[in-house]
C-alpha cells in the first residue's frame, strides 16, 4: 500500500549505500542468539543441566543480585575457590560481545552514509516480505530507516557492547554462561526489531520480545523463587500495558486503515479528534507499562532481582526507554491531541517524584538506582509529552550513557563485595549500602566513574545530564507560556498552571535526584569501611575487561551533552546538533505543539532557568553533603528500622502493599472463589464433566441390565423381534 | 405341491427355532440352527421351480456356508467343553452387562 508508494517514489538517497545492509543488524545479535543457545543446550546435553540449584547456597537474602553466582559444586570447602566455568565460556565470549561490535561497526557505517546524503527527509523503508494480508489488511516485514531509529540502534548496539564486554567479567564464573549471553543477544535482537520495525504490528513483535527477554533475565537465576517471582511480576505487568498497545493498534486500523508510520503520518490529519485522544491514551499505557511510568512502575524495583549487567542494558539504557521512543515515534499522533500529551506530561512528573522520594530512603545499591531510573524515565515523558521531542531523546541517549555507568559500577562494586563476602563465607548482604562505606580506596576506577554519572545524573553543567535535563525544563516553561498545550484544559486544571506545576516539580525532583545520587555516592565510597575486618583485603577492583566499558562509558558521559548544546553556549560548539539532526522526524509535529513556531524564550529567561537547575543541582549536593554522615551508618546486620515518614519512604509509600490489597488478593481471592471454585470446581468438574458422566453411566446401567450374557435371552430378543417385525408389515 | 414343500419347510423352522429357544445344550442349539438353514434351503429349492435357478444357487452356497460355519461353530463348542466340562449355554454368560 503506501510503504509501495513510497518505494516507487524513486530511488531513495539511501539505497545503494551501506544503509540497505540494515537488515543485517538485527540478525547479528540473532545470530549470536543462535550460536550460544546451542552452545548452552549442548553442554546441557553431554553433562546433565547446566544450572545446578546449589547456588542458592551462596545468595545473600532473597531477591538479591549475587555477583557471580554460585558455583558448580554442592560440598562448599573441597572446591571452594575452584573456578567453575563453563566449557564452552571461552567461545562465548567470543560469540557474544562480537556480534554486538559488528553491529555496532555497521550501525557506524550506517550513520555515516546517513550524514553524507544532504536533506534526508523521507524515511528509508526496505520490504521484506508480506507478513500476513488478510482482507484488505496488509502487514508487510519492513524494517524503517530514520534519524530517529538511527540514533537508538547507535546507543542499543554501543552501550548494549560495552554491557556486553562487562558481562564477561561479571558473569564469567556462573554456570549459565553461555545461556546469558543467548538471551542477551536475543534481547539486543528484539530491541532493534523495536526500533527499525516500520510498522506498529513489526515494531509490536520486538515489543514483546523484549519483554520476553527482560523475563527470562530477570529470573535468570530462577531457582530461588524470589527472582522467578520478580520475573513474573515485570512479566504481569507489562502485558496491562501491552493490552493499551494492541487496542491502540484496532483503534488506528479501524479508522484510518493503516499501520506503518509512513501511512500513518500521511493520514493522520483525518483523524476525529477524540479518536487520536483514545489512541494516543492506549498507546502511553503501553508505554507506562514498557517504561514504568505510573501506575504500572511497581515492576522495576522488583526486576534488579537479575544479574546487574540485565539492569543497566535492559531496565536503565534500552528497554525502558522504548516507551518514550514509541511516543516520539507517534509524535504526529500526540501532536494532533494536547489532552493525551498533558497526560503523559503529568504522569511523566507525578512518576519521577514519587520514584525520586522513595530513592532517597533505600539501602540497596540497586533498589537506589532502579528509583532513579523510574524517576528519570518520568523526566523523558516529560520532553515528549510536552512536545519538546528532541529533549526527551536526548535525555534517553544521555541517561542511557550515566545510567550504564552507574548500574555497571554498582555491579562493580557488587561484584567486589560478593567476592569479598565469598572468600570468607559470610553470607551478609553483598548489596546493602549499609555494608559498603569507604569502598574509594579498595575501588579507584569505579570511585572516580561514578562520581562522573552521579555529577551528570545531578544536572552539574557541562555533564551530559546538565544539557538534557535542562533542554527538558526549559521545553516546558517555553510551552506554559505558549502552546496548544497551554491553552486547553485537563481535568478542568488550565494546560498552562499545569505546565508550570509540572515544571516546578521537575525542578523540585532534580533536588532530590542530587540528594539521593549523592546519599548513594557517600554511602557507598565514602566514610568508614562497614563490610568487616576480614573481608576488607579481600576487597579489589574488578578485572580490566568490566573496567573498560565503565572508563568509555565515563567519558561519554561527561561530553554526551555536545550532542545537544544550547542555542545560549554556541561558544562550546556547534549548537543543536540533535535538533537538526532529529528534524525531520520530530520537527513537524513538534512545531504543531507550539502553534507553527519555534518556541523562543529571551535570553535572559533562559540564563534564569539554567542558574535555578544549577542552583538546585549544587544545593542537593551540598544539602547531602552536610546532612548525611557515613560514619554515623553501622552494618545491615545492627542497623534500626526506620521511623516516621523515613519509614513510609523506605517501604515505598506501600504502593506494593496497596496493589496486593486493592488488586492482587481481590483477583486472586475472586479467582479462587468464583472462578476455581463455582466455576470451575463445580460448573464445569462437577455439573458439565462429571455430570455428563454420570448421565450416561445412568443409561448404560439400564442398558447393562438387559445384557445378560445369555445366549437364549439374545435369541428370543431376535425372534420376538422379528415377529413384531413380521406382524407390523402382515398387520398394516 | 408347492404348498405343501413350503409348509413342511416353515414347520421345520419352528422346530428349529423352538430348539434354540428351549434347549440349553450347545451341541442341540447348533443342530437346531442347521434345521432352520436347511429349512429355508427347502423353501428355495421349491421357490425356484417359480421363479429360476437362482433359488438352487443360493442353496449352494448356503450349504458351503453351514460347512463353514459347523466347522468354526463346532470348533468353539470343543473349546468350551474343555473350558467348562459341559456345553451348557447357561453357564457361559461372560458377556454379562
Amino acid at each position: 500500500m503506501l510503504l509501495q508508494e513510497v518505494a516507487a517514489a524513486g530511488a531513495h538517497p539511501l539505497s545503494g549505500t551501506v544503509a540497505t545492509w540494515m537488515w543485517l543488524l538485527p540478525l547479528l545479535p540473532l545470530a549470536g542468539f543462535v550460536l550460544n543457545g546451542a552452545l548452552a543446550l549442548a553442554a546441557t546435553y553431554r553433562r546433565g543441566p547446566s544450572d545446578p540449584t546449589v547456588h542458592a547456597d551462596h545468595t545473600h537474602g532473597a531477591g538479591h543480585d549475587t555477583g557471580h553466582a554460585g558455583t558448580a559444586h554442592p560440598d562448599h570447602d573441597t572446591a571452594h575457590h575452584a573456578p567453575t566455568r563453563h566449557r564452552y565460556a571461552g567461545l562465548v565470549s567470543i560469540i557474544g560481545p562480537a556480534v554486538l561490535f559488528a553491529a555496532f561497526g555497521l550501525a557506524l557505517s550506517i550513520f555515516g552514509a546517513m550524514t553524507r546524503v544532504d536533506h534526508l527527509e523521507q524515511p528509508f523503508v526496505q520490504r521484506y516480505f508480506t507478513w500476513m494480508a488478510t482482507g484488505d489488511l496488509r502487514i508487510d516485514a519492513a524494517f524503517q530507516l530514520d534519524q530517529l531509529s538511527m540514533i537508538m540502534v547507535l546507543v542499543i548496539t554501543g552501550v548494549g557492547a560495552l554491557i556486553h564486554l562487562f558481562s564477561i567479567g561479571y558473569m564469567r564464573d556462573d554456570p549459565g554462561y553461555p545461556r546469558f549471553f543467548a538471551y542477551l543477544n536475543l534481547f539486543v535482537f528484539f530491541m532493534l526489531v523495536l526500533v527499525l520495525g516500520a510498522s506498529y504490528p513489526v515494531m509490536f513483535i520486538g515489543w514483546e520480545g523484549v519483554g520476553l527477554c527482560s523475563y527470562l533475565l530477570i529470573g535468570f537465576w530462577f531457582s530461588d523463587t524470589a527472582n522467578a517471582d520478580a520475573g513474573k511480576k515485570a512479566f504481569i505487568v507489562n502485558r496491562i500495558g501491552d493490552f493499551g498497545f494492541l487496542i491502540a493498534m484496532f483503534l488506528l486500523y479501524a479508522h484510518i486503515a493503516s499501520l506503518d508510520f509512513v501511512g500513518i503520518s500521511q493520514r493522520a490529519a483525518d483523524l476525529a479528534p477524540g479518536i487520536v485522544t483514545a489512541i494516543c491514551l492506549f498507546l502511553f499505557l503501553g508505554c507506562a507499562g514498557k517504561s514504568a511510568q505510573i501506575p504500572l512502575y511497581v515492576w522495576l524495583p522488583d526486576a534488579m532481582a537479575g544479574p546487574t549487567p540485565v539492569s543497566a542494558l535492559i531496565h536503565a539504557a534500552t528497554m525502558v526507554t522504548a516507551g518514550v521512543y514509541l511516543v516520539a515515534r507517534s509524535a504526529v499522533l500526540f501532536a494532533l491531541s494536547p489532552v493525551a500529551s498533558l497526560t503523559v506530561a503529568v504522569v511523566g512528573a507525578l512518576t519521577a517524584l514519587l520514584a525520586a522520594t522513595i530513592g532517597l530512603k533505600q539501602w540497596d545499591i540497586k533498589r537506589v538506582l532502579a528509583y532513579s531510573t523510574v524517576s528519570q524515565l518520568g523526566y523523558m515523558f516529560v520532553g515528549v509529552g510536552v512536545g519538546a521531542y528532541t529533549a526527551g531523546i536526548f535525555h534517553l541517549v544521555t541517561h542511557a550513557f550515566f545510567k550504564a555507568l552507574l548500574f555497571l559500577g554498582s555491579g562493580s562494586v557488587i561484584f567486589a563485595m560478593h567476592r569479598a563476602y565469598h572468600a570468607t563465607h559470610s553470607h551478609a548482604d553483598a548489596q546493602d549500602m549499609r555494608n559498603m562505606g569507604g569502598l574509594r580506596r579498595y575501588l579507584p576506577w569505579t570511585f572516580a566513574l561514578m562520581w562522573i554519572a552521579t555529577l551528570a545524573i545531578a544536572g552539574i553543567p557541562l555533564f551530559s545530564g546538565f544539557f538534557s535535563k535542562d533542554e527538558i525544563l526549559a521545553g516546558v516553561f517555553a510551552r506554559a507560556g505558549h502552546s496548544t498545550l497551554a491553552d486547553v484544559s485537563w481535568f478542568g486544571i488550565p494546560g498552562n498552571v499545569l505546565l508550570y506545576a509540572i515544571y516546578g516539580i521537575g525542578l523540585f525532583t532534580a533536588l532530590l535526584t542530587a540528594i539521593y545520587m549523592t546519599r548513594m555516592m557517600l554511602y557507598t565510597f565514602h566514610g568508614p569501611n562497614r563490610t568487616g575486618e576480614t573481608e576488607r583485603s579481600h576487597l579489589a577492583e574488578a578485572p580490566w575487561v568490566m573496567t573498560l566499558p565503565l572508563v568509555v562509558l565515563g567519558v561519554l558521559s561527561a561530553i554526551g551533552g555536545w550532542l545537544n548544546i544550547p542555542e545560549l553556549m554556541r561558544f562550546l560548539g556547534p549548537p543543536q546538533w540533535l535538533h537538526h539532526w532529529l528534524d525531520p522526524v520530530v520537527g513537524a509535529p513538534a512545531l504543531a505543539v507550539t502553534g507553527g513556531a519555534p518556541v523562543h524564550l529571551t535570553h535572559q529567561t533562559e540564563y534564569m532557568l539554567i542558574g535555578a537547575a544549577v542552583v538546585i543541582a549544587v544545593a542537593g549536593i551540598l544539602f547531602a553533603v552536610a546532612r548525611l554522615k557515613p560514619a554515623r551508618l553501622v552494618p545491615k546486620a545492627q542497623a534500626v528500622p526506620e521511623r516516621g515518614f523515613a519509614r513510609v519512604l523506605a517501604n515505598k509509600w506501600y504502593v506494593d502493599e496497596l496493589y496486593d490489597r486493592s488488586v492482587v488478593r481481590p483477583l486472586v481471592g475472586g479467582s479462587r472463589r468464583l472462578l476455581w471454585t463455582v466455576t470451575d470446581k463445580w460448573l464445569i468438574d462437577g455439573l458439565l464433566v462429571n455430570g455428563s458422566a454420570r448421565l450416561t453411566g445412568f443409561f448404560g446401567r439400564i442398558g447393562s441390565y438387559w445384557q445378560t450374557g445369555n445366549v437364549s435371552t439374545y435369541a428370543w430378543a431376535i425372534v420376538i423381534g422379528v415377529l413384531v417385525v413380521l406382524g407390523a408389515f402382515t398387520l398394516r | 405341491m408347492i404348498q405343501e414343500a413350503l409348509f413342511f419347510s416353515a414347520v421345520l423352522f419352528i422346530i428349529g427355532v423352538v430348539g434354540v429357544l428351549t434347549r440349553r445344550n450347545a451341541i442341540i442349539i447348533f443342530m437346531c440352527v442347521e434345521l432352520m438353514l436347511n429349512a429355508v434351503n427347502l423353501s428355495f429349492v421349491a421357490l425356484s421351480r417359480l421363479y429360476g435357478i437362482a433359488g438352487q444357487v443360493f442353496v449352494i452356497f448356503v450349504m458351503t456356508v453351514a460347512a463353514a460355519e459347523a466347522a468354526v461353530g463346532l470348533a468353539i463348542i470343543i473349546s468350551i467343553f474343555r473350558h467348562h466340562e459341559n456345553v451348557d449355554l447357561r453357564n457361559i454368560n461372560l458377556l454379562r452387562g
